[in-house]
């Protein structure tokens, strides 16, 4: 009898321990799937800018074989096409509604070619004609096929001296404009982005990295022997790990390969945005350097900066960025401004084991992951929206209404220093200079608040001018004044006249 | 003492004393003669305008405008690190220069090395209040004299000070850059002594602590 007690006592205290842990955890995990980094560089929750909407493993798309290692994405209207790498085939998918994708097809031959299997496709990308563009990196070539998967030409290793001979061509990322130019990053070609023209002739590299050493290095290299040289690391560009063409014409440009003290040193860039001539012209004025995460020491059993797999820029000109160490997305506005970050490792849904390729379908993200073969997709919350609508309102001058939206998302979250920001440049903007200045005060934006207050000082100069003109005329004139009346006053006692 | 706080010449006496320090700003080698020789200074005005300086340093962390300065992230702010930036070094240099120019004839004694060497910082206060003042008025594009005014306000001040020790001891201009130098060196001798002791005192405590412990656990 006493056992018995003793036994339920026991589970019932085992059972309130489960109750009270399991929301506890859950209630953690939430709170930091999404964050952001103030002024002083300390991490901040924020409300979740995206939601889960669901996850599409191979067998919810209905896929007979599983998805094998799948390195490559692209979204095309509402259709996605997956480069399945480890099968060596494509499979195209469509979105059908809000929450449902279904299989098209799946291609693994193609018509028309010597070669007509896939050798583990790394890329692929649809120009607006329909044409499809695929890296086929074992076979050394990229594919131009009608949407039929019709062959119609293919782009080889280009025809450049700093090519040797024996040296493999390996097309892994690619992107195409408009024109159907072909803009292609092969493993072990550092040169920057392989450019095609249309008819498959090369046409040059473009947008290679600068090579940064420093003095010391320099020296060091010029008094060593053969066999230390070989030890050291050589001079070289960093190669790009995966590029996203946005609807400007813009190349935008990801690489993992720099370390730790050159992102902190500003030199070298975790993220770029070429413009035609190859030139970076990424805007970087937010608080933050764009590397992702600022705090690079080991947690979690993760180390090391943030290494970006792929990026996809909305039509609103937010970029993602999608870091493969820690498993998360990083948002930036145009200006370079930190807009959120999510994500993370493990396996719930809205977190990642290896992610390989994000992209949009209007402002809805799509990641697919490499080892856990599946989709994610993301829709914006009422948050996330709510910061679309005013940056995209302010954008096409409509401050008022931007202004609004600011005050909004400061109602879901008043630590957001978008949102003050946004709600001064909006002020600014209406001519209401003094209460622009307040908001860039709260959130130490220097520069708009030395724009809002030239304008308060010339406001208020303009209204003050009559007290500022008798204030400078009583500093001078009173003095000299003073100075008169005493000497008058010196001279009639010098008078004879009145001292008599 | 107090009998002293009520007389009215006390008082003038002191204004006097301060008001000379705007003298030695124009009339340096002048100026820091007669501050000795001629008693034109005081304890209480050098401890004045070391105080202002102290002040304008803490103020300035508060009240420049943060399109001037980078703002403070004040969970990190110890006041008594930033009290000591200014007080700590001026207390090695005052030590350091009188221990030194008193073996090779220096003529000033120990409290007139003090009194100089604060009149000699009567710029940074000078200068530094009001551009504190102003930097809440001006854009990011005219912040650039700011930097500039700074700057300056510390050579005027660095400057003095070596001028002051020249006047005060009386030597050469050679001999006093000279000393100015071996002042530096001293004081840095000084800094590693300090280490060095303060090293030592806490790995002697932490001996004695350890023992204290040790006996503990066997009682």
């Amino acid at each position: 009898m006493k056992n018995k007690i003793i036994k339920i006592g026991a589970m019932a205290a085992s059972a309130v321990m489960l109750a009270t842990s399991i929301p506890a955890v859950a209630t953690a995990a939430e709170s930091n799937y999404s964050y952001i980094y103030d002024y002083w560089g300390d991490v901040q929750e924020m409300p979740d800018a995206y939601n889960v909407c669901d996850v599409f493993t191979s067998s919810d798309l209905g896929l007979d074989t599983m998805l094998k290692n799948p390195d490559g994405m692209y979204v095309r209207d509402n259709m996605i096409y997956i480069c399945d790498t480890g099968n060596n085939r494509i499979v195209i998918l469509e979105r059908t509604g809000k929450d449902s994708i279904e299989l098209v097809k799946t291609v693994d031959k193609i018509k028309g070619s010597s070669i007509n299997t896939l050798s583990g496709p790394t890329d692929i990308a649809v120009s607006e004609e329909g044409n499809i563009f695929i890296a086929d990196k074992g076979n050394s070539r990229i594919l131009k096929l009608d949407s039929e998967f019709n062959y119609i030409l293919e782009f080889g290793k280009p025809d450049d001296q700093a090519l040797t001979a024996d040296q493999a061509f390996l097309p892994n990322k690619i992107v195409i404009d408009t024109a159907e130019r072909v803009y292609c990053i092969a493993t072990g070609i550092n040169r920057g982005l392989i450019k095609y023209e249309a008819d498959a002739t090369f046409s040059g590299f473009i947008g290679a990295t600068k090579v940064v050493y420093n003095f010391g290095e320099y020296l060091k290299k010029k008094f060593a022997s053969q066999e230390q040289l070989a030890r050291m690391e050589s001079f070289v560009p960093t190669e790009y790990d995966n590029i996203y063409m946005d609807n400007e014409g813009f190349i935008y440009t990801v690489t993992d390969a720099t370390t730790e003290e050159d992102l902190k040193a500003e030199k070298g860039d975790a993220v770029r945005k070429l413009n035609l001539l190859g030139n970076d012209i990424l805007v970087r004025n937010g608080e933050w350097p764009i590397y992702g995460d600022l705090y690079m020491g080991a947690g979690g059993g993760y180390s090391g900066p943030s290494q970006f797999a792929d990026i996809t820029v909305l039509d609103n000109d937010i970029f993602i960025c999608l870091d493969k160490n820690r498993g998360r997305l990083f948002g930036y506005d145009d200006q370079g401004n930190m807009v959120y970050i999510f994500g993370g490792n493990g396996n719930m849904d809205g977190y990642f084991r290896m992610p390989s390729a994000i992209d949009h379908m209007g402002n809805d993200l799509i990641v697919l992951d490499s080892l856990d073969n599946s989709l994610t997709l993301f829709i914006p919350t009422e948050f996330g929206q709510l910061v679309y609508t005013a940056m995209e309102q302010f954008d096409i001058g409509e401050y008022e209404a931007s202004g609004q939206a600011w005050e909004e998302v400061m109602k879901l979250d008043g630590n957001y220093t978008l949102a003050y920001i946004g709600i001064g440049r909006s002020l600014l903007r209406q001519k209401q200079y003094g209460e622009a200045m307040d908001y860039f005060d709260l959130k130490y934006d220097a520069d708009n608040y030395s724009k809002a207050f030239q304008q308060y000082r010339k406001k208020w100069v303009e209204k003050n001018i009559a007290i500022i003109v008798i204030v400078i005329l009583a500093v001078f004139l009173i003095p000299l004044g003073i100075g008169k009346i005493n000497q008058i006053k010196r001279e009639i006692d010098k008078e004879e006249f009145f001292n008599k | 003492m107090f009998e002293a706080l009520k007389k009215k010449e006390t008082y003038s006496k002191y204004f006097k004393s301060l008001k000379f320090s705007l003298y030695v700003l124009s009339h340096p080698l002048d100026g820091f003669w007669d501050l000795t020789h001629e008693k034109r200074g005081s304890y209480a005005a050098a401890n004045t305008i070391l105080f202002l300086t102290v002040l304008a340093r803490l103020l300035k962390l508060r009240y420049t405008s943060f399109v001037i300065q980078e703002p403070v992230y004040w969970e990190d702010i110890n006041i008594f690190v930033y009290i000591a930036s200014i007080v700590f070094p001026l207390a090695l240099w005052v030590v350091g220069n009188w221990g030194l120019t008193t073996l090779f004839d220096g003529k000033g004694r120990l409290g007139q090395v003090y009194i100089a060497t604060c009149y000699g910082l009567t710029p940074y206060p000078l200068f530094q209040i009001p551009l504190m003042i102003a930097s809440n008025f001006v854009t990011i594009e005219e912040g650039q004299l700011f930097a500039t005014l700074s700057v300056i306000s510390l050579v005027y001040a660095g400057i003095l000070i070596v001028l002051a020790m020249g006047q005060i001891h009386e030597f050469s201009l050679g001999k006093n850059i000279l000393f100015t130098i071996a002042t530096l060196f001293a004081m840095l001798v000084m800094i590693f002594i300090l280490m060095v002791f303060f090293s030592m005192i806490s790995q002697g405590v932490a001996y004695f602590i350890s023992i204290g412990k040790e006996l503990m656990f066997r009682m």
